[in-house]
């Protein structure tokens, strides 16, 4: 990376246009709008990661000496609701997906821009009042909230926090909305919908899911809270309900939502890989096309959770076959990205070894599904450390992956400035090194029976235990790093030119940062998806100097 | 406990284990051999294909149907092989099969209550004979429980309101864990214990030890005249006011909407707990709730004693206690 002594051009952007608290609780800019949520979301991303960390410290023992059984399972319970519910369903579609849709596909803004910020007033209420539960004494359930523990058993603040997940459930179908009216009817002259970036398609199938998944797990909350408070015999078999209805219901939103958190995930990787290798993606309307099978593939498959719960064996049986059957699309991505690399110009940058690892890492969590989805041996590993590590592998070895390569790529857009190269390099090898060492032995667990949620376990599974905490400090040290260069960039880094990575996408095409209006004027789309040209040859919107275009990382 | 040459698989001690254990061991060699393949493939990419002048653009290529076909229809087919294979195994370890040895099961936060149908009773630590048959019978005082053993490589979630089961029929003698795999509360990672499994003979020593006790049979017939089932189904079940009960374990009931139920576990339960919800033909809704008045176990006991009803063809009840003393030692030893 070459460092720009040039002082930054004086031109107005969405950053300088306004200035004071009011300019930014009050906005309208999407782009604005998604560095709020990029603020809080890190806000609860570093509150799980504590809970993690803490989870692991336990683990180091087979007796727990750090807190009492109570503590720990408000602990892990605590750690996977601010994960899931605060972290990892908003973090690339309220964040990269709020700043990028509009500018992507040539629009001002969102279609609806108030309802935009209003749907983080809504993220924040719900995070608020879910801290406010875990300050007045936390919930045990498990994130998952399996009934009857959570309606008559639990002594903790159910809730309280389910209305926190209820209430942040509403900004997750705003967001969908806003994206799919978006994308639908505000694209450039001459975006059609085969030269949208593969970003755009994986939020528009993410969007569907949001949209159509997310009331079921608000009914489903609801009733939970009827039930507990009530009692009006939904879920209890005493007055002639169905606790096993209860993980229906929930299931049919959070396997969907795992969709949610590893769709937009994709949609970043599809950009790295591409505009990193400078190849347009290989198989461009397979890898589109596969976002939308997994969207609504996804909604069909949510029995594979209660292989061992009491549900018939052949409503089982068809819950694998499907399930099995959502992973083809996951696998042709997968193929796509790798062929893409072939005859390519593989840049090292930062995002790329993310884009990268994302691919290694979800490669291995896909495989760990299909062991899941095969049914005799779930029978053995459902509720054990294999799941666990299966699921972080897509989540955090996918998800968090893409999130960060995404951030590190689009960071210089976003704030104008570049990160520090080494220190990304760096910091990407830490990550996938500890993600690793964290989550492999947890496989190794899990086969050998080690169940999941125990605060105590056998001495035997101490080895394997201590090498995941080993990991997981790795990995924390990873995160560590990049949160204080970022921060340290936004002040110090050097300026970025309008293309950094000298690539054709239409938010490269614009100022960095972009103007409050993204484009000096509308662009006019005359160019396919990832049609890479030289720079001279690049069309570009709006006026710039030589030395704001210019610098090929 | 694990084996000393393969610290990856824990010991194998059921007919089922070995049988999981290979489909297992199928999985992770396609497992390991895709994820080297395209680890292996990136690699030589990201490294042959490196940039090597800051402005170069190499030649786009838009894609290949004949790659796209191979790489969804070889996975397809691979991934059905894991479905077959996984499907016939559970399908077959679902059936539990006639001949076995039941015990019952209750689990409650945070232990584990095992009875055997000669009615020694235990906690936490459940003896079994090797080579035989053990089909479990599972029910829940409280939350939702999974009874897990590592060594036999099943699991079944315990719900409450109904009865489910699992069987297994162990290879090899020896004491292995036996876990709560559904969260359940505080001490679920303490709701554990041991399956001892035993040479048949030593197992009937234990047996033949533990005999001070009323069978779970008797003590339901005990029940049986105590709560006043007697008055309307008759003092040895052959029926009166209320349908007759000799015979109608696994057999098909008609009832009065019309519909026939087979009287199974969960029926029978049903029955006992909310008997107005499925009326036998020619009955009236007489019979008053005994939700509340028997817990899971009692609930055992009656339904042994109903299925001891079925097993003879005369009506006598199961045997009686044969050293029968009130202060039977019961073999508690919670945790």
């Amino acid at each position: 990376m070459e460092e720009f002594k040039v002082p930054p051009p004086s031109r107005v952007n969405y950053l300088n246009a306004e200035y004071g608290l009011k300019s930014w609780l009050l906005t309208k800019d999407h782009k604005r709008i998604a560095l709020l949520y990029l603020g809080s979301i890190s806000v609860f991303f570093m509150l799980g990661g504590v809970y993690a960390m803490l989870i692991r410290l336990e683990l180091l023992s087979p007796h727990g000496q750090l807190m009492t059984s109570t503590t720990y399972n408000k602990v892990f319970t605590q750690h996977g609701i601010i994960m899931v519910f605060f972290f990892l369903i908003p973090s690339i579609p309220a964040t990269l997906g709020n700043f990028l849709v509009p500018m992507m596909i040539g629009a001002k803004d969102l279609a609806f821009p108030r309802i935009n910020l209003l749907s983080w007033y809504i993220y924040m209420l719900g995070g608020i009042v879910t801290i406010y539960a875990l300050l007045a004494g936390g919930v045990d359930t498990g994130w998952t909230f399996y009934v009857p523990f959570s309606t008559t058993f639990s002594n903790s603040y159910v809730v309280a926090t389910g209305l926190g997940v209820f209430i942040s459930g509403f900004s997750s179908i705003l967001t969908g909305l806003n994206f799919i009216v978006t994308i639908h009817t505000m694209r450039a002259p001459g975006m059609t919908w085969f030269r949208l970036p593969l970003f755009i398609w994986s939020h528009y199938a993410t969007s569907l899911i949001m949209i159509l998944g997310t009331p079921v797990i608000a009914i489903t909350i609801l009733l939970l809270a009827f039930e507990r408070l009530a009692h009006i015999g939904i879920f209890d078999p005493a007055a002639g309900g169905d606790p096993i209805l209860f993980q229906h219901l929930f299931w049919f939103y959070s396997h969907p939502a795992v969709y949610i958190m590893v769709l937009p995930g994709m949609g970043v990787v599809s950009e790295l890989i591409a505009n990193f290798s400078r190849k347009n993606v290989f198989g461009y309307s397979f890898v589109a096309f596969s976002s939308l099978a997994i969207a609504v593939f996804g909604f069909l498959v949510w029995g594979h959770h209660l292989f061992v719960a009491g549900q018939s064996v052949y409503a089982g049986m068809v819950f694998s076959f499907l399930s099995f059957a959502v992973a083809i699309p996951s696998a042709v991505k997968v193929f796509n990205w790798s062929a893409t690399l072939y005859k390519g110009s593989i840049s090292y940058a930062t995002p790329m070894l993310y884009g990268l690892g994302f691919i290694g890492l979800f490669t291995v969590g896909g495989m760990t599904g299909l062991f899941l989805a095969t049914l005799a041996v779930d029978v053995h590993l459902s509720d054990t450390y294999f799941v666990v590590a299966h699921f972080h592998y897509i989540m955090v070895g996918g998800t968090l992956l893409a999130y960060l390569g995404g951030l590190h790529y689009w960071w210089p857009k976003i704030t104008g400035r570049m990160y520090p190269e080494g220190w990304g390099r760096f910091s990407a090898l830490v990550v996938f090194i500890g993600f690793n060492l964290t989550f492999l032995p947890q496989f190794v667990l899990g086969y050998l029976g080690m169940p999941r949620r125990y605060h105590y376990y056998p001495d035997e599974y101490q080895v394997l235990h201590v090498l995941s905490t080993a990991g997981a400090s790795i990995l924390g040290v990873g995160l560590i790093i990049p949160a204080i260069y970022l921060l340290w960039s936004m002040r110090y880094g050097p300026i970025a030119s309008a293309n950094p990575w000298h690539l054709p996408g239409l938010e490269w095409r614009t100022q960095s940062p972009p103007p409050t209006e993204n484009f000096e004027a509308t662009p006019i789309v005359t160019w396919e998806a990832y049609e890479f040209a030289p720079l001279d040859e690049m069309e570009v919107v709006g006026r710039f100097t030589e030395t704001e275009l210019d610098a090929p990382a | 406990m694990q084996s000393q040459w393969l610290p990856f698989v824990p010991e194998s001690a059921s007919t089922q284990s070995a049988q999981v254990d290979a489909l297992y061991f199928y999985l992770s060699g396609v497992t390991v051999f895709f994820s080297v393949l395209i680890g292996g493939v990136i690699t030589f990419f990201v490294i042959r294909y490196r940039r090597r002048s800051p402005y170069e653009i190499p030649r786009p290529i838009s894609g290949s149907h004949a790659l796209e076909t191979m790489w969804s229809v070889v996975p397809l087919i691979i991934a059905m092989s894991f479905f077959f294979w996984g499907a016939a195994l559970y399908f077959r370890q679902s059936k539990p099969p006639k001949d076995a040895l039941e015990v019952y099961v209750v689990g409650k936060q945070w232990m584990w209550k095992f009875q055997h149908a000669t009615g020694q009773r235990e906690i936490n630590q459940l003896h079994v004979p090797v080579g035989r048959k053990i089909k479990l019978i599972m029910t829940t005082e409280d939350v939702i429980h999974d009874l897990f053993f590592p060594t036999f490589r099943i699991k079944a979630d315990i719900v409450p309101g109904r009865y489910t089961t699992e069987w297994f029929e162990a290879t090899k003698t020896g004491s292995f864990h036996l876990f709560c795999a559904e969260y359940c509360g505080m001490n679920h990672s303490l709701m554990g214990g041991e399956v001892i499994v035993m040479e048949p003979t030593e197992f009937n020593d234990w047996l033949n030890g533990n005999v001070n006790q009323q069978s779970a049979a008797s003590s339901g017939q005990a029940l049986y005249q105590t709560l006043g089932c007697a008055s309307c189904h008759g003092s040895n079940g052959e029926g009166g006011r209320g349908p007759a009960l000799l015979g109608v374990f696994n057999s098909n009931v008609q009832l009065s909407g019309g519909q026939t139920v087979h009287a199974d576990e969960s029926y029978i339960r049903e029955s006992i707990l909310t008997p107005s919800a499925k009326l036998v033909n020619g009955f009236g809704p007489i019979m008053p709730t005994f939700q509340g008045v028997v817990n899971e176990e009692q609930v055992v006991q009656l339904m042994s004693y109903i299925k001891s009803l079925s097993s003879q063809s005369s009506a006598a009840p199961a045997a009686p206690p044969t050293q029968g003393t009130n202060k039977a030692p019961v073999r508690e030893q919670p945790k």
